[in-house]
This record gives C-alpha cells, structure tokens and sequence, in this order.
C-alpha cells in the first residue's frame, strides 16, 4: 500500500456570488504518481486545484498533507508544504530572463543588488538534474510556449515543490512538445515527484497517468486505475446527466428554413482555424441543439452568426438574406435574438436598473419614442408585464439588475430577447450557474416560443438540457460538426460523449443532413 | 448620497483638526471658514459666481465620466473657448443681446470641435482620451496663450490683458451689488436639459449603457464610436460655454495668463455629484462655499487658503477609493440576498 501523500476530505466550496463548485469532494494523491483529474468544464477541477494551492480556501472539509491537517491560506502556505503549480496561463514576467523569473522573490543578494550569476547558476544546475533545457539568460517574451512551461516548471522546483499540479497544460502545446512534455514528466516522477495532471484529452491522461479522479457537476464520480478503465467508460462517468427532465412537446411540421450555414470556416488572430466548413439549417419552429466540450468552435460559430467574427469563407443567411456585411444592429433588425453566454458580460449591464435593460433593445424604434423623448408611461407598461411574465422576483423595475441573483438575472436576459417576437433566437448557455426553478422557466419559454414559430439555434454544454429540448442535435469538436443527430431523445449519452470527446465521428454525408435539403 | 455626506463630514474633519493645530484662534478662524461665505451679501455674491464655471465644467465632465469616459480636456477647452469669445467680444459690432450670444456660441462651438478629437481618437483607435485630453491641454493653453501675447494684447495696459471688450460684449449683471450675471441663468437651463437628456431620450439612454458596459450597449446594437463622440461633442460645447461665459461675465479683459483650473475641478464636482446633473448644483455650491471661506480665512486670520487643497485631496480620495464604506454596501446586498432565499 503507497503512502497518501496529500488528502482533501469532503471539501464543499460555495463562492461569495453563491456559485457550488464542489460538493463533497474527496481526492487522495499517493507519492510518486501521476494522477489524472478529469472533467468537462465547469466540473469543479480548477476550483479543488486552487484550493489545494492555498489560492481559495474551502468552505468545509480538510486538507490532510503528510499526516497532518493544514490550513492553506495563500499560495505561499502551498509551497511551503512543497506544492506547486503551473497555471494555463503562465505568470511570468515577460520582460525578465529566465534566470530572474526562476528566483523572483527569493533573490540570491549581493550586497543590496541581485547576485545574477548565481541565479543563473542555480537555474542551470536544476535544469540539468530534471533534464528540463532552457537558457538561463534568455528573455521569456522570446520563449516559445513549450519553453514558457518548462520555466514555470523549474519555477515550482527551485521552490522545492514535491507535488507539481499542471492545469491543462496539454492545452497550448503542440504534439512534439507535448510528447517532449510527457517525457520530462514521467523523468519527474522517477525522481519522486507526485504530479497532478489536469486534462480533458482522454488518450492523453490514458498515455502517461497512473490514476484518474473523474468530476462532474462539482462532485467526485470515482477514482481509478488508469489500466481499469477504459475512454468509453471514464467519458460516459464525465458526461453523463443527473436528473432527467422532460418537458412535452407536440409535434408539428417545420416552417421555411431561417437561418442557413453554408459551409462557414474561420480562423482566429493566430491563424489557427477554430471553425471548419460547419454547415446547418433551422427552420421555423425547430430547436437546433449545438452540443460540444467548450471551446471547440461554439462559442465563434455564435459569433460568426452575430455579426462580431467575419467568415473567412461560406456564407450565413438569415431567412434567404446574406448577413455577411452586416452588423448585430442590422441582423437584430432582421428579427433575430440573441441571449449571449455571459450575461454580466454582454447580456446585462450590471449598475442600471431592471427597467433600462429589459429596453435595451428596442428603445430606438418609434413605438417607444414621442416627440424626441422615450415613451416613459408606455415602458413602464412594458417593463411591469415583463417582470410579472417572467416572474423576476425584485423590488421593482428601478432596481440595479446587479442587485438580483444570477437566476432573475438572467431571467430579465430572457425577457428582453424572447418578448420582440423573433423569427431566429440564438440561446447561448441559456441556464449556465442559474437555480432549477429559473433553468425550468426558461426551458419552457423556449419551447413556448418554437410553438410560436420561432427558429433556435440552442448551444449548450448541458446536456440535460441539449438532449431534452432539442429537435435536431448537432455535436462540434475541433472546430468541425462531427455528428447530426435527428432524434436527440433517443441517443444514449455514451454515444454523444463519443462524439463530443472526439473518440467517434460521423462520415461527411451523415453530417451534411443538418442542411436539411 | 449617505456615503458623499459622510466623506464631506471627514473632510470638513480634518480641516478643523489642521486648523486647530495650525492657528493661534483655533475657533475664530473655524468660524470665519464656516460663516464668512455668507456674512454678506457681497460675499454670497462671490460664492455664486464661483459656483457658475465650476456648475458648467462639472456637467461637462459628468457627461464624460457617466459614459465612463476619463477626459480632463475641459481645463483646456474653459482656456481656449474664453480666448475665442474674448476676440469676438474685442473685434465684432453687434447689438446689446447679440453679441455675447454670438461670443458665447461661438466659445462653445469651438469647445466642442477641439473636445471631439480625443472623443474621435478614442472611438476609432481606443486611444486613451485621458492622456489625449490632458496632452491638448498643454496645446489648447500654448496656443491660447500666444493669440493673448500677439494677436489680443492690449500695448498700453501693463499686465499681460487683452484690450477691453466692448461694452455691448459683457454679460448683465443680475443682482445690483454682487457680480452675479446671467451665465447663471444659461447653467440652470443647460443643467435642465442636460437631464432630460441623459434619463428622457434615447441618445440619453445610449450614453448612459455605453458607460456601464460598453460590451452589452455593442451586443444590444447601440453604436458606441458615435455614441462616445457625441459625449464629447456636447461635454466639449458645455465646457466651451463655460469658459465664454466666465470671461465675459467676470472681466472686461481677458487675463488667464495661466490655465485657470476650471476642468480639474469639475472632476471633483462631478465625483461629488455622482455625476447627476442636479446634484452639479450642490456639488459646484460646496466648493464654491468652501474656496470662498477659505479665501477670507486667509485673509481674516493666521491660516492660509491653501488649506482648502488638502480637504479637496480627501474628498477625491475617499470618494474614488472603492473600498471605502463597501463594509455598508455589502451588507445591503446580504439583505437583497436574504429576501431573495
């Protein structure tokens, strides 16, 4: 039997905006592994990470390092105890060598100045011992990102960590660099390290872990060897659902086709291409669902369809018109909404009040004007049904919308973008951190608003909600849609799970049916 | 309102504190500070035409920071606007109401050119309109400054003045004793309708979004490039207006031979204002109150007026630091969160 080395007990962590992240989770790492933690988005990962980093502190439960229960406040308390951390997003100081980023803030002194030749000797000496090359002299801003990694690290070494946690840290690699990553890893591990792998690429975890603690939804779904498990069986435990809602829907025949995605690829500033050649159609009273793990093109298909990201080929139309030179206010106008992911972001603006935001897209017609001014009694009109409609609990229409919980939030988002009769709506995590209630409300509304005709295109990562509302599904992965599936109800989640990890791919012409032609 | 009284309270705290520690008469001198302002009324008079200029630069700059816009041009635009409507005010032959009606608009038409290209130079390329406008003040004074020395200055008089304005040129004067004029009138009006503006029309309703999350106004289809020129278009004729107004109202010359530092206290205006129109008023009537008791305690007693910088650099710092009094705002969102559960 190995020696637990680091022990996390029935950690819950609620954050202050009354987001659950962790429920009750239990993660035990032993000496001298590789252990993987996965899970989609959201899965509560990062959160346990920076718990266990000292960078937030548990609600409840204790950390347990060596035997002996801690209390991490502050990083610093982390690595003390020799944990340390390589970030996505790497903190380093651009502008410093890598020698002066290895010892910021345990500078070896000479006199009152920095003894840089002994920074640069310790750099080296610890480079050389893990096999892990970098120059010490040489600038981070010039590094490539596989070096930057390196140099984080060595970061965490030169601090005398024992347990090294890597969050994604496939993610901005390019294969060769990944594998040379998986070679220094392992080389870590035979010195002794214990290392915390954070990844949602399954034959990656399968390659170099020992162990795998799978998350969902904020909770733990078991721990295992790596050789037990198989990617079928650990992507059915990261997608699977918890409850199942149902909602009725009759059926009836669709309408004219919408919203018509010809062949649309782009690519980002990198040049990277983040769509490729995503082809669809929605037709009147149709709910199209885009499932997927976040990040592989959802979110700049949206955008692409709102008028923010051009094409760099194919073509949008919306009801027969090429959107292709138009901007959200001109595509608005063509009776399209749109309900974005980030509602304080984009969807709400946080210090005006409820009143203000439920007009924001409408108060420039004549309808709501006289004579140069807004129509004050006709809004309050407006803003007083919609708040009884869609049953926003608050303290009346000048409230700040910042002062509601996410679900009322979110629910004036809805309000506003449902109530000017669209012909398209494009829901974009339409329930992401709301409660049940508010999640239920807004499902019905949807659905409500298909009956009335109205075309949607639904993204989401939920796949309760994808599979339960859509009536056609599509799944996208790297950027490509994989799978067009016409009876979402009937597909079993291993079989999107597949599909959305990139284990499973439809041919062209299976897929080629979302055009519906 | 609860947090910009208790802020004043500490401010006005820390001047009775320096004053005690600093004067012979502690208590003689508080009292000329708190009273004098208001022991005559010549000395009302000079409260009031105190509060004009700083009325008009704080709702120009309550303009520009409600769209969560920091520009701090209208020190250079009050300058250079007083500089346009002192020309036309020296060379133009128009009738009694014309003329400064004309120096005024004018004033404020320039003011508005000259504010548009940081506003331009932000809604195009994002340039930061707070080092644009305080870099054109330097231009706007520079500029200003040499039509004074070569283009306006009056040979025979011994200071660095204009030539005289006509007389058809100066602002009337409203109440007989006191150099209250009618720039008071126009502040009032503008105030008015600056507020109709920003909570009664759609342009309104535009800037104001724009200034909470310039993302949602974008994602809403508002265009916020014209809506952040337009901002500086009217904040720049405000400010222009100001300044116009300032010179033919209070001099007979025009003789800033230095910024006269209009703008940078109508930031302090608006920030006690919250930038809400109305509340310019008051805010512009504090400063005024206290500038004015100072002037007379300086005069009256052992304290110099320079006091009144340090309560002005506790207003901006307790009023600009967030966390200041958050202890009080988070608990009225427990209390929200409380009814909501």
């Amino acid at each position: 039997m190995q020696h637990e080395l680091l022990e996390m007990r029935n950690i819950t962590k609620v954050y202050p905006n009354g987001v659950l992240a962790n429920r009750n989770v239990n993660f035990a790492l032993r000496e001298g592994e590789i252990h993987a933690v996965v899970g989609e988005n959201g899965a509560g990962k990062s959160t346990l990470m920076k718990m266990m980093f000292g960078m937030e502190e548990p609600s409840e439960g204790e950390i347990i390092v060596r035997g002996e229960t801690v209390k991490l406040h502050s990083p610093q308390d982390a690595i003390d105890r020799g944990i340390g951390m390589v970030h996505q997003h790497f903190m380093l100081v651009p502008s410093f060598t890598v020698a002066e980023n290895m010892v910021l803030g345990m500078e070896p002194k000479k006199g009152l100045g920095i003894h840089y030749d002994e920074a640069a000797r310790m750099t080296l000496e610890l480079s050389r011992k893990y096999n892990l090359t970098v120059d010490p002299h040489a600038k981070v801003e010039h590094l490539s990102v596989g070096m930057k990694q390196k140099v984080e690290i060595l970061k965490a070494l030169i601090r005398g960590a024992k347990i090294l946690i890597l969050d994604e840290p496939t993610a901005v690699l390019t294969p060769q660099e990944t594998e040379e990553l998986f070679r220094e890893l392992k080389g870590l591990r035979a010195e002794g390290h214990t290392i915390v792998f954070i990844s949602h690429k399954l034959k990656e975890v399968k390659e170099i872990c020992d162990r795998i603690t799978i998350m969902r939804s904020g909770r733990t779904e078991g721990v295992f060897d790596t050789n037990s498990v198989t990617e079928k069986e650990i992507s059915r435990l990261m997608v699977g659902r918890d409850v199942v809602l149902k909602y009725e829907k009759d059926m009836k025949p669709y309408g004219e086709p919408i919203l018509q995605v010809k062949n649309v690829s782009s690519g980002d500033e990198q040049g990277k291409q983040v769509l490729s050649r995503v082809q669809f159609s929605v037709r009147a009273g149709e709910i199209v669902g885009i499932a997927g793990v976040e990040g592989n093109g959802q979110a700049q298909l949206v955008e692409v369809l709102t008028g923010s990201l051009p094409a760099s080929s194919g073509m949008v139309l919306i009801s027969g018109k090429d959107i292709a030179a138009n901007n959200i206010r001109e595509i608005r106008k063509m009776g399209v909404s749109y309900i974005p992911e980030d509602r304080m972001r984009q969807g709400a603006a946080k210090e005006a009040s409820i009143s203000d935001n439920l007009i924001s897209t409408r108060y420039r017609s004549k309808e709501w004007n006289k004579r140069g001014f807004m129509d004050g009694r006709k809004i309050r009109k407006l803003v007083d049904d919609l708040i009884s409609d869609y049953k926003v609990k608050c303290s009346g229409p000048a409230q700040e919308i910042g002062m509601l919980s996410g679900g009322n939030m979110q629910k004036v988002v809805v309000a506003r973008e449902c109530s000017t009769n669209p012909k398209l709506l494009i829901a974009e995590q339409p329930t992401r951190g709301v409660d049940i209630g508010a999640a239920q409300f807004i499902h019905q509304k949807l659905i409500e608003m298909r009956q009335e005709g109205c075309a949607i295109v639904l993204v989401s990562a939920d796949l309760n909600e994808i599979m339960e509302l859509s009536d056609t599904l599509l799944v996208m992965y790297g950027g490509e849609v994989v799978a067009y599936i016409d009876r979402p109800s009937e597909v079993s989640e291993e079989e999107l799970g597949l599909y959305m990890l990139g284990l499973q791919k439809q041919s062209e012409e299976e897929v080629r049916r979302a055009s519906h032609l | 309102m609860f947090r910009t009284s208790a802020v004043i309270l500490i401010a006005l705290i820390v001047a009775f504190l320096i004053i005690s520690l600093v004067s012979s008469q502690p208590w003689h001198t508080i009292q000329i500070f708190m009273f004098e302002p208001v022991s005559s009324k010549a000395h009302i008079g000079n409260v009031i035409e105190m509060a004009i200029p700083l009325m008009f630069s704080g709702l120009a700059l309550s303009l520009l920071f409600k769209a969560n816009l920091f520009n701090l041009g209208a020190e250079g635009i009050f300058y250079f606007s007083g500089v346009v409507a002192a020309s036309i005010a020296i060379h133009a032959q128009l009738g009694n109401w014309l003329h400064p009606a004309v120096a005024v608009l004018a004033g404020g038409l320039v003011g508005a050119l000259l504010s548009a290209i940081p506003g331009i130079l932000k809604a195009k390329w994002n340039a930061s309109e707070l080092v644009t406008s305080l870099m054109f003040n330097s231009i706007l004074f520079g500029v200003g400054l040499y039509l004074l020395n070569y283009k306006l200055r009056d040979a025979k008089a011994f200071a660095t003045v204009s030539y005289k304005f006509q007389p058809t040129a100066i602002l009337d004067k409203l109440v007989p004793g006191t150099r209250i004029h009618t720039g008071l009138i126009v502040v009032l009006v503008c105030i008015v309708a600056v507020h109709f503006f920003l909570y009664k029309t759609k342009w309104g309703y535009e800037l104001r979004m724009t200034g909470i999350n310039r993302n949602f106004a974008e994602y809403s289809g508002i265009k916020t490039a014209k809506v952040i020129i337009l901002v500086h278009l009217i904040a720049g004729f405000i400010a222009g207006m100001g300044g116009s107004i300032e010179v033919l109202g209070m001099y007979n010359r025009f003789q800033w031979t230095a910024l006269p530092g209009y703008g940078f206290d109508g930031a302090l205006v608006a920030m006690l204002a919250k930038n809400k129109p109305f509340a310019v008023i008051g805010g512009a009537f504090f400063l005024a109150y206290i500038r004015i008791g100072a002037d007379q305690m300086a005069r009256m007693s052992d304290v110099p007026s320079e006091m009144i910088a340090i309560i002005q650099a506790v207003i901006i710092l307790l009023i600009s630091a967030e966390q200041f009094l958050k202890f009080f705002k988070n608990r009225m969102l427990l209390r929200e969160a409380a009814k909501d559960a």
